[in-house]
């Protein structure tokens, strides 16, 4: 009777259909500026090249257009979209338009005042990241001094009278705080918590090897986790988000490129998925030249990954292709080079002893944190600084 | 926490933090809520429409029974009502 198509478990996966559905979910990345500096970031690593944000009236010519195909879930995320002035005027016009509105936000920038006038411009929900239960873990994770402001934000929240969303990123450096988050969680009224396992794009690939937890920390997380669920029964709903690398069969990411998630950057490229600019040989459309149903129904690139011409073996003869469309194309790019290979976490795929190589390694012993032992190199913030220091050529700078 | 008791005379409402409305491009009711849609099927967005938090589930029935001249449709609305609010998409008013 009824479909579920929550953004990071879909509970029942449809095979592509031969004329794709419409772009139900829609993610505008308002921008990449962001006060935090988190090392698991999935925001491109070269986010400092990126050309200038798209005006107020580009969004909100976005916004009718997608709407129009019959998007309906809106995502307004980033960096941190807090640091648009004009997010009032675009959730304003989501609202009027009939999408329900969730902000993507550290909390950072989110005082009464804003949170009011939000409210008024029928915003629907609040998604609030904590890097950690304790104030010096998140601090240290996120490189800035934000834990008391975001517990303040909580409140706010909460006396507003917003559905309230908690999210966490886990990895090797917090997931063994499950359970003091999960606290921090039911002392804040959170109705609901995504403990998001580490997806490892952009920065968190960037510093994969330090956060990539061990088997026994994810098997203890996750049956803290299961502990906890019974305790508090439904009036907190814990979303555990499968960490991947320890599975043998693949996420079915996004439900397939290009099946129901339009992802728009900052620049005002359309992408099937918000990692997906980095595979090769693909021209992304622009929403400044190009109307949204051209860019969903008619562009080359989101046409690209639909259906199961593109697959290669072993998924192309494998019965279960159409549960999970092989998995994740960025992945499968990141560790094999090739985007059309099966997603490596998967067992048959020939390159699995990638994903299981990183998994051994993850089983050194844990050394200090903040102090990080002298055989691991230095965790990166994300940070303009670093975007044009580590990952630009100098000419681009 | 207790489920509370449904009853022909509950009036169910749609929860907080949960929407419904009609999407035209999926024809059919949905029902949104923080990240997550749902889609319903006819029956269910028929009952689900009918839930203001002032009309009782007996008139809901006969609403429903009225609108598609259909008649003992008590133990489906009934039984939809209780899964509805199991699943905390309806809540009980009084």
């Amino acid at each position: 009777m009824v479909e579920n198509s929550r953004v990071n478990a879909p509970e029942r996966p449809v095979s592509a259909p031969a004329k794709p559905g419409p772009p139900l979910w829609l993610l505008l990345e308002l921008t990449y500026r962001c006060p935090l500096h988190c090392v698991f970031c999935y925001n491109p690593t070269d986010f400092a090249r990126t050309a200038a944000e798209l005006d107020t009236d580009d969004w909100l010519r976005v916004l009718r257009q997608a709407r129009a195909l019959g998007a309906v879930q809106l995502g307004l995320s980033g960096g941190e979209p807090l640091t648009r002035d004009d997010l009032e005027p675009i959730v304003a016009e989501a609202h009027r338009l009939g999408f329900y509105t969730n902000l993507i936000t550290s909390g950072v920038g989110l005082n009464e005042a804003r949170l009011r006038a939000l409210k008024e411009a029928g915003l629907d929900h609040i998604q609030l990241s904590f890097q950690d239960s304790t104030q010096q873990m998140n601090d240290f994770l996120s490189s800035t001094r934000t834990f008391d402001l975001k517990s303040t934000v909580a409140a706010l929240i909460k006396q507003y009278d917003y559905p309230m969303v908690l999210n966490v990123v886990l990895h090797r450096l917090n997931i063994d705080h499950v359970e003091e988050i999960l606290e921090m969680a039911l002392r804040f009224g959170a109705d609901y918590v995504e403990l998001a396992n580490t997806q490892y794009y952009g920065w968190a690939w960037h510093n994969r090897e330090q956060l990539l937890p061990s088997r026994d920390q994810v098997e203890r997380a996750e049956q803290t986790m299961k502990r906890f669920r019974e305790r508090v029964g439904t009036r907190m709903q814990i979303y555990f988000v499968v960490p991947d690398y320890f599975e043998r069969r693949p996420k079915a990411c996004m439900n397939g490129l290009g099946s129901i998630f339009l992802t728009i950057a900052p620049d005002g490229t359309a992408l099937p998925c918000h990692a997906a600019r980095m595979l090769p040989g693909l021209e992304f459309p622009n929403v400044r030249d190009t109307s949204i149903e051209d860019i969903w129904y008619g562009s080359a690139s989101f046409n690209h990954f639909r259906g199961e011409a593109w697959m290669k073996e072993p998924c192309r003869s494998c019965p279960e292709k159409t549960r999970d469309f092989g998995g994740c194309r960025c992945q499968a790019y990141l560790l094999t080079g090739n985007a059309a290979n099966a997603d490596p976490v998967c067992d048959l795929s020939p390159y699995h002893h990638l994903v299981t190589e990183a998994v051994a390694r993850a089983e050194r012993p844990l050394s200090k944190v903040p102090r990080l032992g002298p055989e691991e190199k230095p965790l990166v913030f994300r940070s303009e600084r670093n975007s044009s220091r580590l990952f630009l050529k100098p000419d681009e700078n | 926490m207790n489920q509370p008791v449904v009853d022909a005379m509950s009036r169910p409402a749609v929860a907080h933090g949960f929407r419904l409305q009609w999407e035209a491009a999926q024809n059919a009711h949905v029902l949104l809520y923080p990240e997550g849609m749902i889609k319903l099927n006819t029956s269910a967005g028929e009952i689900l429409k009918r839930c203001d938090g002032a009309t009782t589930i007996a008139d809901i029935t006969v609403d429903l029974e009225r609108a598609f001249a259909a008649s003992g449709l008590s133990a489906d609305v009934m039984r939809f009502v209780t899964f509805a609010v199991e699943k905390k998409w309806l809540k009980i008013l009084a």
